[in-house]
């Protein structure tokens, strides 16, 4: 009995915590499906309603911080990723000078805490007298990014085969050719990887965004400023969109990898 | 959301040798100005404007350089508390975050490693938290633990909650937003080392005769640390600075702010920006003891 009982207990109590992780994801699923008024606290009887009407509300306030949202994260996100991938393989496969200077720049983003890096940059746009909008977030966002699109690249540029870009110049590649017909195409996995978790950063950033961007409001400042008065369903709608398509993606990339790692060893 | 920097490099080729050339400065050079123009000056302005005085007949909001040291003082006199707190909060979440992660990162790494479907599946739950809104996810637990709710209403039915205690705007609920927040930060990382523990190590342990309770603590542990370095890090730091969670609107109530709180106070409403600029000084400073605590032992490069 005590035997399987310890058998039982890690997954059983695994499972509970998976269960806990999902808890508000569902609440917040649940009421966006609920007949609610102006604030969406109480159940008031379940409807498609804000599912087929998000943008009906407050004159499409919540749809215009989506789509803010969605532009930021965008630019952001390419702008960090060629900067950032860059960045990746000067460091895997270059010497240079200032080499642990360069980590270290690249290391104290990620050990900084928001409220830090976002008071601080709106401490330099006020004392150069930037107005803040749109542009005064991507900056900001894009900052933040690199870092975390480096850490995701280099572990890719690092784990590349060197045999493979070596058979490119034995056939006479240019050093223009190798890079971009046998580099580049190995490294998208990681490069993609790393464009998607910076979107992901970006578009769910609240603290640095909050002190940098004057009267735009994203989609998460908009639940900021309105959670003093209530949130419309149609944020939960927004969120829940966001949800089922950022969990579609990754149980796609996960499934094709998975199935491109079968073929691999089937080959081998 | 630090997960794919934690992602399992496999099968490691040889590396090429590393080469000096004009290129690497090309490659760099964007990346790192961008970095040193959008992080490093901005850490500089924040310096500079920690020691500001306000102007003399000047608006609200308006400040000349200065050398006020008073500031500082006056910002540890005013809000102490507020800069305890953050610190005390943030090692109660990282420490209940540690205990919630690691019984499961064990389970995902080790025990299911026979079913890599399942694994897969798994981490897809550890990290679905991050897929919805971070600010949805602290308000619904605000719902769940509002005076209302099936939460509160057991507690309060066993009597292990007062009848007119709350849990929203307490320290509780702060705490148990932070840990909730930041417990993916922690598993992953706890997973990723988990996942390359050589079993036999363990086998090795057993087989010389050590209790499981020792084979734990003496043998997964410490093969386990680079994960519980990289989690406390990535739980700790976010959550000190963190001001969502204490937030009035959020979890937080008077008694439960944090120095984010007054950080953002400071400079978006009363517009006194050398105080929220000293204040950010010093939440900083205490972070990077910390963190270089930690890189002594570990080495940016192996962090990075």
């Amino acid at each position: 009995m005590k035997i399987s009982l310890g058998k039982w207990l890690l997954p059983l109590y695994s499972a509970l915590a998976l269960l806990f992780l999902m808890v508000p994801i569902a609440y917040t699923f649940v009421f966006s499906f609920n007949d609610s008024l102006k604030s969406n606290i109480t159940w008031r009887g379940f409807t498609f309603d804000k599912w087929l009407n998000v943008c009906a509300v407050q004159n499409g306030a919540v749809c215009e911080a989506f789509g803010n949202s969605l532009v930021i994260g965008s630019v952001a996100t390419v702008l960090a990723t060629v900067m950032g991938t860059m960045i990746a393989i000067a460091i895997v496969r270059y010497r240079f000078r200032f080499r642990s200077a360069t980590s270290l720049l690249l290391f104290l983003p990620m050990a900084t805490p928001e409220v830090v890096l976002g008071a601080g940059l709106a401490a330099q746009f006020l004392s150069l007298g930037v107005a803040k909008d749109m542009t005064t977030i991507i900056l900001a966002h894009t900052m933040f990014c690199i870092s975390f699109v480096v850490v995701t690249v280099k572990a890719r540029v690092a784990s590349l085969d060197p045999a493979l870009e070596e058979a490119g110049r034995d056939l006479y590649g240019s050093s223009a050719q190798v890079f971009l017909r046998v580099t580049l195409p190995l490294l998208v996995p990681g490069i993609l990887a790393a464009a998607l978790l910076s979107f992901a950063l970006s578009f769910d950033d609240f603290i640095i965004t909050n002190f940098n961007s004057g009267a735009v409001t994203t989609f998460p400042k908009y639940i900021y400023i309105s959670a003093a008065r209530g949130i419309p369903a149609e944020a939960n709608v927004i969120a829940s969109a966001v949800f089922i398509f950022a969990l579609v993606v990754v149980v796609t990339a996960q499934v094709s990898s998975a199935a491109r790692a079968k073929r691999l060893a089937k080959e081998a | 959301m630090a997960f794919a920097a934690f992602a399992t490099t496999t099968a490691q080729a040889d590396p090429a040798p590393r080469r000096r050339s004009p290129v690497a400065l090309l490659l760099l050079l964007p990346g790192i100005l961008y970095l040193v123009l959008f992080f490093l000056t901005p850490l500089v302005s924040l310096l500079i404007t920690s020691f500001q005085a306000p102007a003399e007949f000047g608006d609200i909001g308006q400040y000349t350089y200065a050398f006020n040291w008073q500031n500082y003082v006056d910002v540890v006199t005013d809000y102490w508390p507020h800069i305890v707190r953050s610190f005390a909060f943030a090692l109660a979440a990282t420490v209940l975050a540690l205990l919630f992660s690691y019984p499961l990162a064990y389970f995902i790494g080790v025990t299911a490693r026979r079913w890599p479907l399942l694994q897969s599946l798994m981490l897809v739950l550890v990290i679905a938290p991050f897929f919805i809104s971070f600010l949805l996810r602290t308000l619904a637990w605000k719902q769940l633990l509002s005076d209302e709710s099936f939460v509160v209403t057991s507690l309060k039915a066993v009597s292990l909650l007062a009848p007119d205690a709350h849990l929203t705007g307490t320290p509780i609920a702060v705490i148990f937003g932070l840990t909730y927040n930041f417990i993916p930060f922690m598993t992953l990382p706890l997973y990723t080392t988990l996942e390359r523990l050589d079993l036999r190590y363990l086998e090795a342990a057993s087989d010389l005769y050590a209790h499981p309770f020792d084979v734990f603590r003496k043998v997964t542990i410490p093969l386990s640390m680079p994960g519980i370095v990289a989690g406390t890090l990535l739980t700790f730091i976010p959550a000190a600075g963190d001001y969502v969670n204490a937030s009035r609107d959020f979890l937080g109530g008077p008694d439960s702010q944090m120095i984010g709180n007054v950080i953002e106070a400071n400079f978006l409403v009363l517009l006194n920006y050398p105080a929220a600029a000293a204040l950010s000084i010093i939440l900083m400073s205490v972070i990077l003891v910390i963190v270089g605590i930690y890189v002594k032992r570990a080495g940016t490069e192996e962090l990075l």
